[in-house]
């Protein structure tokens, strides 16, 4: 499975929902499937997507939240999953495309490379109650699915390859996304 | 040495009365007792991260969300938070309300403290962050209030570093 059908197959269902995605090849899979203003592109700051997800989250309950995240960068704040399971929130979705690669800084193996490290089964010690794990598009889909549904924070670990996008670059700059995502939470009317 | 009561208590209605309604922390001895008036107020939301570079993401998320929202960590926490501070808030121009206890510093007892202590004036300038010294409980509410406001408008960190004199009595 490769993290590009993961996020076409996902793609349609983002309209409503405010996007968090890490950098590098996350990142440009998902401008090039079409950039829309609930899009947030961390392009740094590794491992922070998760805490500005849950930050966006628990102050707007009435918005479903949606994380893209990788190994590499989720190892770099495992505490995220602990704080996920203390303040859980009921509309956060989790998504962690697992491809064992640091991919985007130079494609060096990450800790689940050899399958000695289990980022589900950490979340799930964490305390996070709803943990899929999938490793093809048909479980990915059945994941994202019952995620979307569900009241309570989900963590969804999805084992891709390490393979990404033959080119990188945005018409969007970076404080620019920062103002008008949070410009499209702001005009988005809130539910009492 | 004990931490003060009542000075806990203006800080903490100083940050209510700059009209935040939502707090990241991770608690340490200076700021325990304003936080756990932070947990028992229900109109405050205190989330309590593992890593004060988790609180950057946070604070940013509740920037994004339209939400009033101050950062309180020990200055090792801010060392700790650099990454975040430097390649999500200045990057993309989030603000960010940081009070910081000032461990290390004139006064301190304890050696471990100390390199910290020392070198955290001048990791804020060399970060661009301004900063003032909170130390006259009757000028903490403003300082609070004007460091927020300061952090909303430039659109960058604003940092108020909590002092002994402030955080501390003698019994």
């Amino acid at each position: 499975m490769e993290r590009r059908h993961c996020l076409e197959l996902m793609y349609p269902e983002l309209e409503d929902k405010a996007v968090v995605t890490i950098m590098g090849a996350c990142a440009q899979e998902l401008y090039d499937l079409g950039h829309r203003e609930n899009f947030f592109y961390l392009q740094h700051a590794m491992g922070l997507a998760s805490s500005i997800g849950l930050g966006v989250a628990l102050h707007r309950p009435d918005t479903k939240v949606v994380v893209l995240d990788g190994d590499g960068s989720v190892l770099m704040n495992l505490g995220t999953f602990a704080t996920l399971a203390r303040y859980p929130p009921a509309n956060l979705v989790h998504v962690v495309f697992d491809n064992g690669s640091l991919l985007s800084t130079g494609g060096f193996e990450t800790q689940t490379t050899h399958g000695t490290t289990d980022l589900a089964g950490i979340a799930r010690a964490s305390g996070i109650e709803h943990v899929a794990h999938a490793d093809d598009v048909m479980a990915f889909g059945e994941a994202v699915i019952e995620a979307f549904e569900r009241e309570g924070p989900s963590v969804i670990v999805a084992r891709v390859k390490a393979v990404g996008p033959d080119h990188y670059g945005m018409d969007l700059h970076l404080p620019e996304n920062a103002f008008r995502f949070a410009r499209w939470l702001s005009e988005r009317p809130r539910a009492s | 040495m004990t931490v003060s009561y009542e000075h806990s208590k203006i800080v903490y209605e100083g940050i209510r009365a700059a009209g935040i309604r939502s707090i990241s922390a991770l608690p340490e001895t200076w700021l325990g007792l304003l936080l756990q008036r932070a947990e028992d107020d229900p109109e405050m939301t205190l989330i309590q991260v593992t890593k004060e570079e988790e609180a950057i993401g946070i604070a940013a998320g509740a920037y994004f969300a339209g939400e009033p929202h101050v950062l309180l960590m020990q200055n090792h926490g801010f060392l700790a938070a650099i990454n975040g501070i430097v390649s999500l808030a200045q990057l993309y121009h989030v603000p960010l309300c940081m009070l910081i206890a000032l461990r290390g510093h004139w006064g301190e007892p304890y050696p471990w403290h100390t390199r910290g202590g020392i070198v955290t004036e001048e990791v804020l300038r060399a970060l661009d962050i301004p900063f003032e010294y909170a130390r006259d409980p009757e000028r903490v509410a403003q300082q609070i209030r004007e460091g927020y406001t300061l952090s909303r408008s430039s659109l960058w960190p604003t940092a108020l570093l909590l002092t002994r004199d402030l955080m501390e009595e003698y019994p």
